[in-house]
């Protein structure tokens, strides 16, 4: 299975890689949505710091959505869905390689954020270790359980709205530790933040999990 | 199997709702409707039980001594959210079989209760806000019950729109029975992380009545238990039979639709031996 | 009964609960007649 995970990972990577979609037009969009929390709450510093590790994450959630239903397109194109059924790829195999490939594209995406919000809020880094764990395993998360989901709303006219719809509510929670833990290192206690990114590991696990099983079931239902 | 007729001008291929001349040997006329004579004694006793609710409910308990007479939305709101839970349990029950039997009782059972609770989740949370308001002062907080009800709505409204899809009846059933089976987990999932988000704000606020509630009040909501959960099964019962006729119509319809094809086929077939080579 | 606290949001919650379960009712009842008319007797269980 695992060999076939890197085969569609590694796909996943170069399509998008090729493409350029992601550089440049997923990456600019995230951080346009830093900017424009800025025009919403006025840019009266302390109030953006504050809140940066909230608004951080909601723009990572949108520039997911936009990854994810990219992800769902690649397999959308004529023929592509067959034949990874009838190639004998363990199902499990093509999950956990367009999760990773997904994963690796958002990791890229959360630097760049993070660029953006130490430059743009003035938020000062700390508690690093808890900051990089945390991220890793809510990245995990969300890309394990968007492409669960990206495979439920794959190949519908209606992709594009649905997705949002169902993946959000399901990511309330990730969004709810991701943001404790954060603001847990950033404000020096990070005693505070590891249970949460407990938490995020567990759902990564979950979600992991349920998606490797319920993948093989999609692609032949559909 | 029928075979298709012309759908005659008063009526639909099948008649026009009627009982049919069938021999009544067997004691049963087909129904125009989805009643039966268990669902109509369902029905009555949930109209009973309604009666009972709102005289116990309204009339003959107290008001309480801290809420004062709101706490009478409770009678419904309590009952409405564990219903609510319930009918997320069975549609997360009956995507399992579904994935397992493949048959359509299964899907029409989870897509009926799902919408049920849906409409439950809508009372939930009208209930709770019209009571919030003068115990709090606002329609709306974000403590843990309240937050967690409004995340299952919204995963309720999801699975629903995904059922809707215009794809493949069995591609939309396979999907929406994945979506299912998670809508259990996830619901867990939300309320633990919310319940202890909002823990570390607040006190906990949740609506609990008081354990030593006792008397006409305890009864109250008892009654308020009965009257909900019959009425929540009698819609299930109906919903499902409608949810079950929708399935059959379509595949009828597909049959439909086939016949006819294979008719033209035929036809065209002969007009092609028909004429001179 | 009208001197009770609060009447008009008790009012609001019984009677807009009532009027959703009766709305919904009906509908399902109605959409079960509008099917039961296009489905053979032979393809239901209940009767």
């Amino acid at each position: 299975m695992w060999r076939d995970a890197a085969l569609v990972a590694g796909r996943d990577l170069r399509v998008e890689l090729r493409s350029r979609v992601t550089t440049n037009q997923v990456a600019p969009f995230s951080v346009l949505v830093l900017i424009l929390f800025a025009f919403a709450l006025d840019p009266d510093r302390q109030l953006l710091e504050r809140l940066a590790s909230g608004l951080y994450w909601t723009a990572v959630l949108f520039a997911a959505l936009l990854a994810i239903s990219r992800s769902a397109a690649i397999d959308e194109t004529d023929g592509v869905r067959d034949a990874l059924r009838l190639s004998g790829i363990d199902p499990a195999g093509v999950f956990v390689g367009k999760a990773a490939a997904v994963a690796v594209v958002l990791l890229g995406l959360e630097v760049l954020l993070g660029v953006g919000v130490v430059v743009l809020y003035g938020v000062d880094l700390a508690g690093a270790g808890l900051v990089v764990l945390a991220a890793l395993a809510a990245t995990v998360a969300v890309a394990a359980t968007g492409t669960l989901y990206g495979a439920l709303v794959s190949g519908l006219r209606v992709r594009e709205t649905l997705l949002p719809l169902l993946l959000l509510p399901v990511l309330a929670p990730v969004l709810i530790g991701a943001t404790r833990a954060f603001e847990a290192a950033l404000a020096g206690v990070p005693t505070d933040g590891w249970p949460w990114c407990g938490l995020l590991a567990g759902l990564a696990v979950l979600y992991a999990v349920a998606g490797a099983l319920a993948y093989g079931t999609l692609l032949e239902g559909s | 199997m029928t075979s298709p007729t012309s759908t005659t001008v008063t009526g639909t291929p099948y008649g026009d709702g009627r009982a049919p001349d069938t021999p009544r040997a067997a004691g049963r006329v087909a129904p125009g409707n989805t009643g039966s004579r268990a669902s109509r004694v369902l029905g009555i006793l949930a109209l009973g039980s309604i009666v009972l609710l709102v005289l116990y409910g309204l009339v003959w308990s107290p008001p309480d001594a801290e809420m004062a007479d709101s706490v009478r939305l409770m009678y419904i709101h309590v009952p409405a959210a564990s219903f609510l839970y319930a009918g997320c349990f069975i549609t997360t029950v009956a995507s399992a079989m579904w994935l397992r039997r493949r048959t359509p009782g299964w899907d029409a059972l989870a897509g009926a209760s799902a919408e049920i609770s849906l409409l439950f989740a809508a009372i939930t949370l009208g209930t709770g806000s019209l009571w919030g308001r003068p115990t709090w002062g606002t329609y709306w907080t974000w403590d843990a019950r309240l937050t967690s009800t409004a995340l299952l709505t919204a995963l309720l409204v999801g699975y629903l729109a995904l059922r809707r899809l215009d794809v493949d009846p069995t591609a939309r059933s396979t999907r929406a029975a994945v979506l299912g089976l998670l809508l259990v987990p996830n619901v867990i999932i939300v309320n633990r992380s919310v319940e202890w988000w909002r823990s570390l704000h607040q006190r906990s606020t949740l609506v609990k009545l008081d354990p030593t509630i006792e008397g006409q009040m305890l009864v109250a909501l008892m009654v308020g238990f009965l009257a909900v959960g019959l009425v929540f099964t009698w819609l299930l019962v109906h919903r499902f039979r409608v949810a079950w006729l929708e399935y059959q119509s379509e595949r009828l319809d597909l049959d439909l639709a086939l016949a006819e094809r294979r008719a033209e086929a035929g036809h065209a077939g002969e007009a092609r031996e028909s004429t001179p080579a | 009964m009208m001197a009770m606290t609060h009447a008009g949001y008790i009012a609001a919650g019984w009677g807009g609960a009532a009027a959703l379960v009766g709305a919904y009712a009906a509908w399902v009842l109605r959409r079960g007649r509008t099917l039961s008319r296009q489905v053979p007797p032979e393809e239901r269980r209940w009767s």
